[in-house]
């Protein structure tokens, strides 16, 4: 450990934190039982500020700034929830839905599903937006995996995994605009990729999009806690 | 290279320009090359040798006016021709000492008038491969001088000095930029022209490297002397071949003349510039998806900061700036950074390029002096709009900017009262609307725009763009409620708000400067199911058989 | 104090939430006592009654006949709750959005028909280009997510309106549940 760490203190909702200068305002919030809603970020990963849930409002700026990838700064004033912020968070999840085809009664990961719970913590009962229903494939050519682009909200953590942690990079993304999906390879079927079938991609994916076959529904929840752990063992070798 | 070389190149040009009675410019810009300005510049050649006149018959640059091209100048008179053909070539040549043939002749009053050529100075008037016209209209004095006589640390406060700032749109002062750059931490350091104009409407960029491609390079040499750095890169769109080509004879000449490559000048100064050319996405001209494509990445933005003037290209600290940008550069260095302020407002400094198109006489490519009005602009250079027809508003800022209406005509060109006016400076589109041209499907088209270009990273935008889009769809289709207006402005501020680079979070910009100028408009469709301007088809139910 | 006038619709749903409804058991005894079904699939009555108090409506708009009759309802009604995901979000019958009417009549009329192939004209309503929510149609007044909404959200949604309250529903179900 370095000697002089200089620590950083901030207010975040009103309360006094502290913060190592290379922390992001996400990490200190959730050290300080504070939770800001996020979908692109995971422990273990980059952060690409994407999902725009974790927006705050910092004092003396009016631009909105993401707190996964915001560092934090001496005598820093944030602001984690208000009506502004649960008004965008909100027309986000319902920008969401609406996107494709998400069916949570009869999804893979209902009761799983980190798009569904956070509709519900954040009090969206419905979609003002009409739904777009675009047609869109499933690629169950992988002998232990499935990728349902319905529901994919295309958070690119099956990407970064595959990338930082499994070294493969078999997973990225085409397309520009509505029309991105997420592939492997060269828009190769996942069963005839370059895939080293770890299931890493799978246990991030935070919605039904990437599933195991066969291991579906409530009494199977994803495990993608395991990042955190292995970035800390890899660092001890 | 000293100057005392420089003028030695100058002298022979003009030698040898000095060798012919006269000239005939012919304009070789895209625009008038389409109208095969390349054969008509033969034909007056064959032609001058046939009636054996002693006649310099030269390919320059954009002309200005390109709605009336094939362009051509004479020389001494300096005569514009307008709508040349290969068949009127002798009638051309026949002419030159007298009036110019009838009918060709362009009423060039305003159109000239009120311009200030800075950027423009060459356009028109050097042959653009030709790096010797370039040295012989005062060209790489301004780096010369900079290599020589100045510190970089001299070469920055001549920068701040000017007052210049950014000709992207977002108009960061460019001296605060290259200082940052400058002060960042030491080692390798990139310098990056952005030429991914790609604003619908906006061809200034393009007639700037087809024109005088030297200009962009000798200020992205100052400005890499400045900041410390050894290497360039030219980004431009693949859409702009001729462009490309004229860059890269352009590099090549410069290379040729020392004024690139190591110890230019005679100075320990090493500097060499590549040319990227991108993949038609429109949000690579923002500076993080730029850089991602030069590394050969998917052309995404990143989240800002760390800015590119600390991490930018493969991580190292990088100045970017656009083409317009580096090419205010050599005058102010030549002159001064206080001969520059002289020209614009209080906090707008020097003059700005306009490609003015739309519902107007004068489709032209302009230089105008901040501060002009706008209807010194549209009515005056422009020409007003059609006969018949009244002047309804103008767009600038392209897809990140707003419609600005005949009311507030008089407000003079500067970053701040464009903003204020609801709409941006933005790269220098200006697009006229008259009362044939119905806001909400201009709104629409904008949209539609920033739908398909959206990169997809953020969600705001990928999905907000695409239910602003069909909510302006239904409007204009007579099929909305006034919930759905409701709605869409909803969307406007999170698309506005929380969308992750410049593109989402200008998106809406088109909507809300027509909502707050002409939301009758909007209500009109919605309640009345009528397009006033007569453009949208409105949708009536099916009547069940 | 006269009851309050309830009215239970069935449209494109499974019926479903009106079975989690009936869960309500024993305090269905209790609810009895201050409402009054007017009008349901569960009660004997053709016609929407004029004046409804509070209309739960069971699934999707997906036919010209659903897209009549919600409107009617509206209408009719002074609170209109959408109750369960088909009603809130189209769920299951708008899983045939992407690929159109045509594609399922087929297979239904059709493909997996050993007799009478053909799709009917008459008695069966036109179906809709997409099914849609019911909120994209006419105004809800409250909604209700959930496949189904369970027999104690219900009860905690009734028991709320009826002393006056507005009830806090992403407490008590959410999309799926």
């Amino acid at each position: 450990m370095s000697a002089a760490t200089e620590i950083k203190t901030l207010i975040i909702d009103g309360k006094d934190v502290s913060a190592r200068p290379e922390q992001t305002v996400l990490e200190v919030a959730r050290e300080n039982g504070i939770e800001i809603p996020t979908l692109c970020h995971l422990d273990g990963l980059t952060d690409v500020g994407a999902c725009r849930l974790c927006l705050i409002e910092i004092k003396g700026q009016t631009k909105l700034q993401p707190a996964c990838v915001t560092r934090v700064e001496e005598g820093m004033e944030v602001q984690s929830d208000s009506e502004r912020l649960r008004k965008h968070r909100r027309t986000i999840i319902e920008l969401l839905f609406a996107e494709r085809n998400h069916i949570c009664s009869v999804c893979v990961a209902n009761g799983n599903c980190e798009l569904q719970s956070l509709s519900q913590e954040l009090g969206v009962t419905h979609v003002r937006l009409p739904y777009r229903n675009p047609e869109l494939t499933v690629d169950a050519s992988h002998e232990r995996f499935t990728c349902d682009h319905n529901r994919c909200i295309l958070c690119t953590r099956c990407v970064r995994v595959c990338a930082e942690i499994e070294g493969a990079h078999v997973w990225d993304v085409m397309g520009r605009g509505a029309g991105c999906r997420v592939i492997t390879d060269l828009a190769q079927p996942w069963g005839e990729s370059s895939c080293t079938r770890c299931g890493k991609c799978v246990q991030v994916c935070p919605t039904g999009a990437l599933y195991e076959k066969g291991k579906v529904g409530i009494e199977r929840p994803k495990h993608p806690e395991f990042l955190p752990y292995l970035n800390l063992m890899r660092e001890a070798q | 290279m000293n100057l005392e070389e420089l003028n030695q190149i100058a002298d022979a040009v003009r030698a040898e320009n000095g060798k012919y009675d006269y000239a005939v410019n012919v304009c070789q810009g895209t625009g008038c090359l389409a109208q095969h300005a390349d054969q008509i510049q033969a034909a007056i050649g064959a032609s001058a040798a046939a009636a054996g006149k002693n006649v310099q018959v030269r390919r320059v640059g954009c002309l200005g006016f390109c709605a009336a091209g094939p362009l051509a100048q004479l020389e001494p008179e300096g005569h514009l021709l307008k709508g040349l053909s290969v068949a009127r070539a002798d009638e051309v040549v026949s002419s030159l000492g007298g009036s110019p043939p009838p009918g060709l002749q362009c009423e060039l009053s305003e159109l000239v008038e009120k311009q200030v050529q800075v950027v423009l100075e060459n356009s028109g008037k050097i042959d653009p491969e030709k790096i010797d016209e370039y040295i012989e209209r005062d060209g790489y004095q301004g780096l010369v001088k900079a290599l020589t006589e100045l510190r970089p640390v001299d070469v920055v406060q001549q920068i701040t000095e000017s007052g210049l700032r950014g000709r992207g749109g977002g108009g960061y002062p460019t001296g605060l930029k290259w200082g940052m750059v400058a002060k960042a931490a030491p080692g390798q350091k990139y310098v990056i022209c952005n030429g991914d104009e790609g604003d619908p409407g906006a061809f200034m960029d393009r007639s700037v490297l087809e024109s005088d491609p030297q200009r962009v390079i000798e200020g992205m040499a100052i400005a890499a002397y400045a900041v410390g750095a050894s290497k360039g890169y030219i980004y431009v769109r693949a859409e702009y071949p001729l462009a490309v080509s004229r860059l890269t004879s352009g590099l090549r000449e410069a290379r040729r003349r020392g004024f690139l490559g190591n110890n230019i000048c005679g100075t320990p100064f090493d500097f060499d510039i590549e040319i990227r050319i991108g993949a038609g996405a429109f949000v690579c001209g923002e500076e993080t998806a730029l850089i991602a494509s030069i590394e050969g990445l998917r052309g995404v933005p990143r989240v800002r900061p760390p800015y590119p003037a600390s991490a930018g290209l493969w991580g190292k600290p990088t100045l970017i700036n656009n083409v317009e940008t580096f090419a205010n550069v050599p005058p102010i260095l030549r002159k001064g950074g206080a001969w520059f302020a002289k020209v614009g407002t209080a906090k707008s400094k020097g003059t700005k390029v306009f490609a003015l198109s739309g519902k107007i006489r004068n489709t032209a490519l302009i230089e105008v002096p901040m501060g002009i009005t706008l209807r010194e602009i549209v009515e005056g250079i422009g020409g007003g709009v059609p006969e018949g027809h009244s002047f309804k508003a103008v767009q600038t800022g392209g897809p990140s900017g707003g419609c600005i209406p005949a009311e507030l005509m008089d407000i003079e060109v500067s970053y701040e009262s464009l903003i204020q006016a609801g709409s941006m400076m933005g790269s220098g589109g200006m697009i006229v609307m008259d009362d044939s041209s119905c806001m909400v499907n201009v709104a629409k088209f904008f949209m539609e725009f920033c739908m398909t270009e959206s990169c997809g990273k953020c969600i705001p935008c990928r999905a907000g763009t695409v239910q602003m889009f069909e909510l302006l769809a239904k409007i204009c289709e007579g099929r909305a409620t006034m919930d759905d207006l409701d709605l869409l402005i909803d969307l406007c501020s999170t698309v506005k708000e929380a969308s992750l680079c410049g593109l989402g979070q200008t998106a809406p910009n088109p909507v809300l400067s027509t909502l707050r100028y002409f939301k009758q408009e909007y209500i009109e469709h919605i309640q009345n199911k009528r397009c006033p301007a007569g453009v949208c088809t409105i949708k009536h139910e099916e009547v069940p058989a | 104090m006269s009851k309050l006038k309830v009215a239970t619709v069935w449209l494109d749903g499974c019926s479903g939430c009106h079975m989690s409804f009936l869960d309500l058991d024993e305090r269905l005894l209790e609810l009895a006592e201050k409402i009054e079904i007017v009008y349901s699939p569960l009660v004997d009555r053709k016609d929407y009654p004029d004046e409804v108090d509070l209309a739960l409506v069971e699934g999707a708009v997906a036919s010209v006949d659903d897209e009549a009759k919600i409107r009617k309802i509206r209408a009719h009604t002074k609170f209109l709750i959408a109750m369960g995901d088909c009603a809130v979000t189209g769920n299951v019958p708008s899983m045939r959005n992407p690929i159109g009417p045509e594609a399922i009549l087929d297979r239904a009329y059709k493909e997996n028909a050993t007799a009478q192939q053909q799709i009917p004209t008459l008695v069966v309503p036109r179906l809709l280009r997409t099914v849609r929510p019911i909120h994209e149609h006419v105004k809800v007044d409250l909604h209700l997510p959930g496949c189904p909404p369970s027999a104690d959200t219900f009860y905690a949604v009734l028991s709320a309106l009826l002393a006056g309250e507005t009830p806090d529903v992403s407490a008590l179900t959410r999309f799926g549940a």
